[in-house]
């Protein structure tokens, strides 16, 4: 059931961005993989459970949390932020 | 201490496109590669910021894949007949004027059986933003011809090709009278969401035409690839011309596409005008409407 | 509550059908008009439109009916009382959102006064053509009520009692005119606003987080709410479940679309009214409504004259029909006699009812004029004596 849930995504090395996919909802159009313009993403070799290929990101430090990826998600299934100073 | 800066914080902020879904009736019933959930979010997006009093916010569609919009959109939301969406947005918004009233729609919809009202509703300049989806064709029901499909465009009812001329839509809402008119497609997310916000803080009746991939029936039809393939070709062969000519910038099958801001100018509301008519015609005697 | 004093012009007129139904609309609290140019009907938009702005009032020529019926229903969702007013073509082409109506339970009224068709006919002859349109037009089940007046005092009541009925029902309610009471000259007294019963919409007014738009409290009409009070309603001619949301499963149907025919059938009893003449007693009864009641009297009164028991009963409200009364009336009379400007449409309610207890004579005319009260008299002649 992890799969379902609203996830982070990997922590690798940290970037200015961070995403938030929600694997269900993909439906694998692509479109956050072929316009990150930092090139963040690509698909996963993993499918959901509708038989997609959802983003995954190919190394945290490449995101800057733009979010254009979550303006095309026509699914609502992924989206970025910056990230902030963690509160002392 | 750059590092510092950038430490990922444990509690994630929240998608905010979803405060404006009704998430409990996701997934929603559109294709793998339609652009129509790409433009909610610019809508959501311009709403975030557009400063309106959200709970006077009123979404009407009419029929078709986009009419589906009004039904995922969580705010008050009506789902109409097929093509009357502006006509119940007229009344609407005349019956409060404080509701801003925006028709979210198809090309279909709006301007096939819908058309008449759409050049009507621009002609009286009723207080409304009208975003209308042009996919090409009717998706809902199996891809049949538009009065927006190109020349020479196959559709399931034309299975030769197209040869009825299409429509220029920011030439035929000009024409008539909007106010605000812009074009963008479904890959200038950035844009879209501007010129959303442009149209809704707009008095008057307010017009933002967004092509977006039809996949499924009007992409594969044509052999024109998917939708993601149709965004890459928006991106490749869209050309920004803020204050073009409407007249210059006609649609073609796979031609370049001209987008951008058409149209900003001021003219008196219906409801302006008839307000400040019958004060000048009738005197103390009237009342000024105000819902 | 009381009818708003502002919209009322209390005293004695001297108006046609067509103003008085204006009349009616404003003193009912309809604040909203959308209407198209139609033959007979006009009249009745022209006087909204030089008397709304002195009321308060939204008056709006669309760009055709199909506009009009349903800019109506943005209005009622806005918060407004609100009506159109047409003639047949144009009853035509409103149908589909009678349908729309029925299915979102959009209180609001449709006028038709009705001329002589099918198609553009006779623009400016009466008949009574539509009735049949009026309860069946839209596609699917749904309930309706349909009420005919008889003169321009009964233009100016019905319209109210037709507001009336819609908010108590949440449902599309007819008004069925004719040409002949549409411009009909006669006097209306319109009484004080004090004296006029008006049903407000019923607003829910519980806490917002436990309001379904489309649940019922056992009498089957539910609470409705208007766009910016902040419920993030959804309105949808999808079939819809209580939240409003589309649910297009068999369930969903069939829960809801009972309920829309049911809230007018089972409330029928109290909808339901017509007027009775020496009915007690009678071998024949006339049944009639709108125009054909005026014809129907010198025919029944020479038939009485000469020994016949006739008697009347007139439809007020068209739909739903008095199935109890002309059932209890079949099994002790010998016939019904239905006259109607048009080739037989109520008479066949007439004939379901009686189910061959009795004879049921239509005297039917195709429109453009209205009967002789000699067709009428010849048929209640020949049918009392069986």
């Amino acid at each position: 059931m992890a799969t379902t849930e609203q996830k982070k995504a990997p922590e690798q090395k940290k970037g200015i961005g961070s995403l938030v996919i929600t694997v269900e909802r993909c439906k694998g159009c692509g479109f956050c993989i072929e316009f990150c313009p930092t090139e963040a993403l690509k698909f996963s070799e993993q499918y959901n459970a509708k038989g997609y290929h959802p983003p995954v990101l190919v190394s945290q430090e490449l995101c800057n949390g733009c979010n254009i990826c979550g303006l095309l998600c026509p699914d609502f299934a992924i989206y970025g932020f910056i990230n902030r100073k963690k509160k002392q | 201490m750059a590092e510092e800066l950038f430490e990922i914080e444990e509690s994630v902020p929240v998608n905010t496109v979803e405060s404006f879904l009704r998430m409990e009736r996701m997934p929603h019933i559109w294709c793998p590669g339609c652009g129509i959930g790409t433009t909610v979010n610019c809508f959501a997006h311009a709403l975030e910021t557009s400063g309106l009093d959200l709970q006077k916010v009123s979404v009407v569609s009419g029929i078709g894949c986009t009419g589906r919009v009004a039904g995922y959109i969580n705010l008050d939301s009506f789902h109409t007949t097929h093509g009357r969406a502006i006509p119940f947005a007229t009344g609407l918004k005349l019956a409060n004027p404080e509701l801003k009233v925006i028709v979210y729609s198809g090309d279909g919809d709006l301007t096939a059986i819908g058309g008449n009202h759409f050049i009507h509703a621009a002609r009286r300049n009723v207080d409304m933003t009208v975003i209308l989806i042009n996919n090409f064709t009717y998706g809902m029901t199996g891809g049949q011809v538009a009065p927006t499909t190109p020349l020479s465009a196959t559709a399931s009812t034309t299975p030769y090709g197209n040869y009825e001329q299409s429509f220029n839509l920011p030439y035929l809402a000009e024409s008539c009278g909007a106010v605000y008119v812009a074009r963008w497609t479904a890959f200038h997310v950035r844009h879209l969401t501007k010129a959303i916000k442009e149209a809704l803080a707009k008095k008057g009746f307010s017009f933002v035409e967004v092509l977006a991939p039809c996949p499924t029936l009007y992409s594969r039809r044509n052999k024109i690839g998917d939708g993601l393939d149709q965004m890459i070709y928006y991106k490749d062969n869209s050309e920004i011309r803020n204050g073009a000519d409407t007249k210059t910038i006609p649609l073609e099958f796979q031609g370049k596409i001209v987008v951008g801001k058409f149209v900003d100018k001021e003219r008196p509301t219906y409801l302006d005008a008839m307000n400040e008519f019958y004060q000048q015609k009738l005197g103390e005697d009237y009342i000024p409407y105000k819902g | 509550m009381k009818a708003d004093p502002k919209g009322v012009l209390t005293g004695s007129h001297f108006l046609d059908g067509d103003h008085s139904c204006s009349e009616g609309a404003i003193a009912a609290g309809c604040r909203f008009v959308a209407g198209y140019p139609i033959t007979p009907s006009t009249e009745v938009v022209e006087r909204i439109a030089s008397r709304f702005p002195y009321v308060g009032g939204m008056f709006i020529q669309m760009e055709d009916e199909i506009a009009s019926s349903i800019a109506i229903q943005g209005a009622v969702w806005g918060g407004k009382k609100a009506m159109t007013v047409t003639s047949g073509p144009g009853f035509s082409l409103m149908m589909e959102h009678i349908g729309l109506a029925a299915m979102t339970e959009t209180p609001c009224v449709f006028v038709d006064v009705q001329r002589a068709g099918p198609s553009t006919g006779l623009p400016t002859q009466p008949a009574q053509g539509d009735m049949m349109q009026a309860r069946w037009g839209s596609h699917g089940d749904y309930g309706i009520i349909a009420l005919s007046p008889n003169s321009p005092q009964e233009c100016f009541d019905l319209t109210i009692k037709a507001f009336n009925l819609s908010e108590q029902y949440r449902v599309p309610v007819m008004f069925m005119m004719d040409e002949c009471v549409g411009h009909m000259t006669e006097r209306v007294v319109i009484p004080p606003a004090d004296q006029i019963e008006i049903v407000p919409r019923k607003f829910y007014e519980g806490p917002k987080a436990d309001y379904l738009p489309y649940k019922t409290n056992g009498d089957l009409v539910p609470m409705m709410v208007k766009a910016g009070d902040g419920y993030n309603i959804h309105v949808t001619g999808l079939t819809h479940d209580e939240r409003g949301y589309p649910s297009m499963t068999v369930p969903t149907q069939e829960k809801l679309i009972p309920r829309l025919v049911n809230k007018i059938k089972h409330n029928a009893p109290k909808i339901v009214e017509y007027v009775e003449d020496q009915v007690d007693g009678a071998e024949v009864v006339v049944v009639t409504f709108g125009i054909t009641s005026r014809t129907s009297i010198p025919a029944i009164e020479q038939a009485r004259k000469e020994g016949m028991k006739v008697g009347h009963l007139r439809l007020v409200v068209v739909w739903p029909f008095p199935e109890e009364r002309i059932r209890e009336l079949a099994s002790r009379v010998r016939a019904f006699v239905v006259p109607e400007l048009n080739l037989g449409q109520m008479v066949l309610e007439v004939e379901r009812c009686v189910a061959g207890k009795a004879r049921v004579e239509l005297v039917g005319h195709p429109g453009g004029t209205v009967h002789n009260p000699k067709d009428i008299y010849n048929v209640i002649k020949k049918s009392a004596k069986g």
